[in-house]
């Protein structure tokens, strides 16, 4: 059993993230076997040259994408946290999509169902695809308390910077 | 036929009339796609002599065969072709960013515009459908808010936009179409083109999928590519950029200064790549699908231009830097961002803007014709002030410099002509001629003009190959292989930045085509397809009577004022006996006669006899010529 801390999802960083959609090309050639950035599970967002943010399901806890499903289409995998969709029973009304505060619910264009980040590890990186292509190393496959640290150990040098430049190399 | 779209769209915006035709198998791969195809279209869809303001001049925008893929730099081009209102010849643009891979995603490998809308009115490419839309709320409008407004009025945030700026719309003759706010289809002024149909923008949404042929074999290829863009080859993009350039030019003598007055500039440390990276660059970005990166994004973070922010390239930081004599890199900023906005090729905006100030310097016009601007150079302020004139057209002097330098040269008068440094029209790129001669021959035989990427002729100069002081047998031959490369570079429209990562050449690029096309190709064939493409440019040209020998040519400055500064290239410039051994030697490469005409044979080898007609044209014309010229000194005599 997996703690929802210890749940893994894609993260980009701001400051490595510049747009390129490296990702979303990566994401349709092996989920959907095609070169199309509407059938992504993530989606950058360029808003001008400096604002840049690769975006796609966060893997939270008490989801409000599944808790808004009328129709009790989706489920959130226990361990692994990732969102499920029955084909079968989602319509595509879109309101997982108003929901999720991330924008990370997606409408698929053929089959006009929900889909989401199924974080698509494989056996040699065990990391998604998504965060295996990113030239700029700026996705990352963590846990919310690896990316806490992440931060943390960030702030904490930044504070420090002074002392951290008189350190001995 | 995977991973092109199949299909060719067809646009009047007189009638409103829209149609599609299937684009065949020969055709692809004869002509790639990009410019190859544009230009192909262009002269099958093209009535000899049309001016290029006249409704019937097309506008082709083309995408690429791996346009949509997630190919590194080659999934995000488009390329513009028309007749250029610059050079009379073959215009064509291409630029990356994520425009491109829409309008092959929405179904199309390239769509010719005709004819002119009653009113200011933009194109609304959505999937199958095709809209002419009402676009007089974006009159004057600058790309950006162009691109912005687009999008908010159709309400999708992934609508791709590119567009003209005011300069556009005023038929500047050197004004570009712009997508993503700085990525231009700069060169040859297409921009004006665009304007003269009353076409703002074109905008498009594509949701279709794009399928290579096979899809294992192009994931591992793509990897492998962008293994390669982590490593050497693309360092220089990665780290200080194309502006690394500027010093490594300055130390050649080959840094062109004020309007081609000097080959070194005493400010070159100011406005180096070094300097630049250090002072302004806030991060580095860059196009969809790419696995490297090189659009070094600069902030200028204080004084009269604090805020500004624009890409900055080699090209256009020369041109508005030392061209002009300008040290300033704020000031360089806030033009580059201004050029943008109005939509200018940032190259000749500058070359343009040093012309004005080479004849204000020697008196050829005055500070009233400038109105009261004080256009010396080196003159920052000045600088700004002029190209918004230039944009707007506004005044006696902006209105005369949005023709170019050819143009405005005429109109002015007198001396002028000594100081406009265009080649057929267009405006020189940063490379100083008198010192870098295999690039003097290699500009002067650019069909669309002067440019330094048809067939990178200035890389032997600048790397030593060569004794670059001199035009010598066998520079020929090395511009004739290089143009085949090139001109398959702009029709798989795979970025020139990443042109080092095809360690195979020729055949990492067949390789590259087939995978994603599963058409069979052998390098010979594709080396013919860029023989063949170079041929067809020149056919177009020579249609339009602007393709043989006389055209061929480096500006009155290059031939006629020596360098100047101190060192070994003090002294240099280049003589007519050096362009005449050169042009010999060129056309012998390509089987073309001494007036620079491709022969039947060479044509029908190529697979070009349907246009043979246009050389067997040009060479009874030649030799009326010839014939009258040989019965005059009887004439001449008689009238002395």
């Amino acid at each position: 059993m997996v703690r929802p801390q210890d749940r893994k999802f894609v993260t980009a960083d701001p400051d490595k993230c510049i747009g390129c959609v490296v990702c979303e090309y990566a994401c349709s050639m092996v989920n959907e076997n095609t070169f199309n950035p509407n059938k992504s599970r993530i989606r950058a967002m360029r808003i001008g040259p400096l604002v840049n943010l690769a975006v796609t399901c966060r893997k939270c806890e008490d989801p409000a994408c599944v808790a808004a499903c009328p129709r009790d289409a989706l489920k959130q995998e226990c361990d692994s946290g990732i969102i499920r969709v029955d084909e079968n029973v989602c319509n595509g009304c879109g309101w997982c999509i108003s929901a999720c505060q991330f924008g990370a619910m997606n409408l698929h264009p053929d089959k006009k169902i929900a889909f989401t980040c199924n974080s698509c590890t494989d056996n040699e990186t065990k990391e998604p695809q998504c965060v295996k292509w990113c030239p700029e190393e700026a996705l990352s496959f963590v846990s919310a308390e690896t990316l806490s640290q992440k931060y943390r150990q960030k702030a904490v040098k930044n504070l420090f910077q002074t002392a951290e430049a008189t350190k001995p190399q | 036929m995977f991973s092109y779209a199949g299909k060719i769209l067809h646009v009047n915006l007189t009638t409103g009339e829209t149609r599609t035709e299937l684009l065949s198998e020969t055709m692809a791969k004869q002509y790639i796609g990009g410019i190859g195809l544009g230009i192909r279209l262009l002269m099958d869809n093209s009535k000899p002599g049309t001016d290029p303001f006249h409704p019937d001049n097309p506008i082709i925008y083309c995408t690429g065969p791996l346009s949509g893929t997630m190919g590194p730099t080659a999934g995000n081009g488009y390329a513009v072709v028309s007749k250029s209102p610059a050079t009379g010849g073959v215009g064509e643009a291409k630029a990356h960013g994520f425009f491109g891979p829409d309008l092959k995603r929405a179904g199309y490998d390239a769509v010719v515009i005709t004819g002119k809308a009653p009113k200011l009115s933009y194109l609304w490419i959505d999937d199958d459908k095709v809209e002419i839309r009402n676009g007089e709320y974006l009159k004057n409008a600058t790309v950006g808010d162009t691109d912005n407004k687009i999008r908010d009025e159709l309400g999708d945030f992934y609508i791709r936009v590119s567009a003209i700026g005011e300069a556009g719309e005023k038929l500047c003759r050197f004004a570009a179409i712009i997508n993503d706010e700085f990525r231009a289809i700069g060169r040859t002024g297409m921009g004006a083109v665009m304007g003269s149909k009353n076409l703002k923008a074109v905008a498009v949404r594509g949701t279709k999928d794009v399928n290579v042929a096979n899809m294992p074999g192009f994931k591992e290829y793509i990897k492998m590519i962008h293994e390669r863009m982590k490593g050497p080859a693309t360092k220089k993009y990665k780290t200080l950029g194309t502006p690394e350039n500027v010093l490594v030019l300055n130390s050649l003598s080959a840094l062109a200064t004020r309007n081609w007055t000097n080959a070194t500039f005493e400010g070159a440390n100011k406005v180096s790549g070094e300097y630049l990276n250090e002072h302004y660059v806030k991060k580095i970005v860059g196009c969809a699908t790419c696995g490297m990166r090189c659009d070094h994004i600069c902030v200028v973070p204080e004084g009269p231009y604090k805020g500004s922010t624009s890409r900055l390239e080699f090209e256009c930081l020369w041109s508005l830097g030392p061209l002009c004599g300008v040290d300033r890199l704020d000031a360089v900023i806030e033009a580059m961002r201004i050029t943008n906005e109005y939509g200018m090729d940032g190259i000749s905006i500058g070359v343009v803007v040093a012309f004005a100030m080479d004849l204000y310097e020697h008196g050829i016009i005055t500070k009233e014709q400038t109105d009261g601007i004080d256009l010396k150079f080196g003159n920052a302020e000045a600088l700004i002030a002029i190209i918004h004139k230039i944009g707007k057209r506004e005044g006696w002097l902006g209105n005369i410099l949005a023709e170019g330098v050819a143009k405005a040269a005429e109109l002015i008068g007198g001396d002028a002509y000594k100081y406009a440094c265009h080649i057929k029209g267009l405006e020189l790129p940063g490379y100083d001629l008198r010192t870098l001669k295999t690039a003097a021959l290699g500009f002067s035989v650019s069909f669309r003009g002067a440019c330094h990427l048809r067939n990178g002729a200035y890389s032997p100069d600048v790397k030593g190959k060569v004794n670059r002081f001199k035009i010598e047998k066998g520079r020929g031959k090395m511009i004739t292989d290089e143009s085949h490369m090139y001109n398959i570079i702009d029709s798989l429209i795979v970025c020139k930045f990443s042109r080092g990562t095809y360690y195979d050449g020729w055949k990492d690029l067949t390789n590259y085509y087939t995978l994603a096309t599963g058409i069979p190709i052998t390098v010979e064939e594709m080396t013919a397809d860029g023989d063949r493409i170079e041929n067809l440019a020149r056919l177009f040209n020579i249609r339009e009577g602007k393709g043989t020998r006389k055209f061929d040519d480096v500006p009155y400055k290059i031939k006629n004022f020596p360098v100047p500064d101190e060192g070994p290239a003090k002294g240099v410039c280049v003589s007519d006996e050096e362009m005449a051994i050169g042009l010999d030697d060129y056309y012998a490469s390509r089987g073309w006669t001494a007036d620079g005409i491709p022969t039947v044979e060479r044509l029908k080898l190529l697979g070009l006899g349907d246009l043979a007609y246009i050389a067997e044209d040009a060479m009874k014309t030649a030799q009326a010529n010839k014939d009258a010229k040989a019965s005059a000194p009887v004439a001449t005599v008689g009238g002395n």
